[in-house]
């Protein structure tokens, strides 16, 4: 437990002193988020209407463009190599550095969404359901974006591909996020049936994600 | 099977089996196609009901394709079968194109039926990413050179694939449903007998077809690493003969 918690404090720290990392990611999410009501027009109520849907996407495609610097880093100064050889088990050492990519990255993005949620006219109440849905989904699309930056690790002059292949699995999670924030928001009857699912789905792509990367990691050492 | 996993013995086999599949493949082919045209047409939809008779068996190929690529990638994963991963590599592009066939066709149908090109239905929608899971695993092959390597990380893809159809599936359907549910269940079909006895013979002429694309696609990757084989070979004998020429004119 110990070299594994070492591992979590030396991910993040990196992640957060080397530059660009987390900053990359929050100026990606705000421009694109701005660009919407530029492409759709500044009506408040269609804002409004596609604020859950627009907020959602954005952070799905901001945690999955950041994806690539999970291992890239690593691999450059050797140190991926000592990690999953030396220490504890491999599967671990990914998990570790999921949850340190999590940290560094997605709750920076879910600490700048209210300003960004206000400024795209969300419907009243729906600020707290987002931002416990987007804390949950974003972690099961942190967990497969994993998969993706390990199997980039095996290509590494074929970036464009870590979309075509984790998008199709991102589906999911893209629908039960939305479709919870929606039922929450809106207080439907059994409003916690779709966060339910995420919770599922997010846990699930958890178990599946160090297993599948670590495979693909060891493809390639 | 394991017997076949040495390409010289599959390459025997192959040759004698080749022709009989491509027969069978055609001739049932021809028997399908022939009682599609002798089956009943639909009351309400006329003629055009006959495009059921190539979607629908597309569509089962696309999803059967996909559980058999990955299985076979299993299998190379596991037992370092090279046959079970060359099989998987070629299985692909035909899964992709008969789920293609399957987005085509069910355009065309739907232009008239529902009177849209395109709605954002759960099954529809599932099969376009079915289409794009098959471009991304296509693309592994593709971007890694090393063949051994690629099929490692395929056999990562298919897996991961595999695990989460089933759950989009699932999701889309949950987020919309307008096709009409399965005509064809275990308890019965919906289908009058004279088109169903039409449409599982597509069924059945369209996995042969499968079969056979198969097997040849098969035969060719074999038959290109061999004359890649052979001309490295050529080429070191070269390189070894001009090396030993340039250490005797030295020596002189």
């Amino acid at each position: 437990m110990k070299p594994l918690l070492a591992l979590l404090r030396r991910d993040i720290n990196l992640f957060f002193r080397s530059g660009g990392g987390a900053g990359q990611a929050i100026g990606f999410y705000l421009v694109v988020i701005i660009l919407f009501p530029f492409g759709v027009g500044p009506d408040i109520n269609l804002l409004a209407r596609i604020s859950i849907g627009v907020l959602w996407v954005v952070l799905l495609l901001a945690i999955l463009l950041s994806a690539e610097r999970i291992f890239s880093d690593d691999l450059e100064d050797g140190s991926l190599t000592l990690l999953l050889t030396a220490g504890p088990l491999p599967e671990l050492v990914i998990l570790v550095k999921l949850i340190a990519h999590w940290v560094s990255i997605a709750l920076p993005l879910l600490l700048i969404t209210p300003f960004l949620a206000l400024m795209l006219n969300l419907p009243a109440g729906g600020l707290i359901p987002l931002i416990i849905c987007m804390s949950i989904g974003s972690l099961g699309l942190c967990a497969l974006a994993t998969i993706g930056a390990a199997i980039l690790v095996a290509i590494r002059r074929a970036n464009q591909i870590i979309a075509l292949l984790i998008l199709p699995l991102y589906i999911p999670i893209l629908i039960f996020g939305v479709s919870a924030t929606t039922d929450m928001t809106y207080q439907i009857e059994k409003p916690y049936t779709s966060l339910l699912i995420l919770l599922g789905i997010t846990l699930i792509s958890l178990i599946i994600a160090p297993f599948a990367s670590a495979q693909a990691l060891k493809a390639n050492l | 099977m394991f017997g076949l996993a040495n390409p010289t013995k599959f390459m025997r086999f192959s040759t004698l089996l080749l022709p009989y599949l491509v027969i069978i493949t055609l001739g049932s082919l021809g028997f399908g196609l022939y009682t599609v045209f002798n089956a009943p047409e639909d009351v309400l939809q006329g003629p055009l009901s006959r495009i059921l008779y190539v979607h629908a068996p597309s569509a089962y190929l696309a999803q059967a394709i996909y559980v058999f690529m990955a299985l076979a990638n299993f299998t190379g994963f596991i037992w370092r079968h090279p046959l079970a991963d060359m099989a998987a590599k070629n299985a692909a592009p035909i899964g992709a194109v008969f789920a293609l066939l399957t987005l085509i066709t069910g355009m065309l149908w739907g232009k008239p039926a529902w009177g849209t090109w395109w709605v954002w239905d759960a099954r529809l929608t599932t099969v376009l990413i079915l289409f794009i899971m098959y471009l991304g695993y296509i693309a592994i092959w593709q971007v890694i050179e090393d063949q051994v390597k690629a099929a490692r990380v395929a056999t990562i893809v298919a897996a991961v694939g595999l695990i989460n159809i089933p759950i989009i599936k699932f999701s889309v359907e949950w987020w919309n449903t307008l096709h009409q549910p399965a005509s064809i269940t275990t308890s019965g079909s919906a289908i009058h007998p004279t088109m169903l006895t039409a449409l599982l013979i597509m069924f059945a002429a369209f996995t042969f077809l499968f079969v056979t694309l198969l097997f040849i696609s098969v035969r060719t990757e074999i038959t290109r690493r061999r004359a890649r084989a052979l001309e490295m070979r050529i080429l070191q004998k070269n390189i070894a003969k001009t090396n030993s020429a340039l250490k005797n004119s030295e020596a002189q």
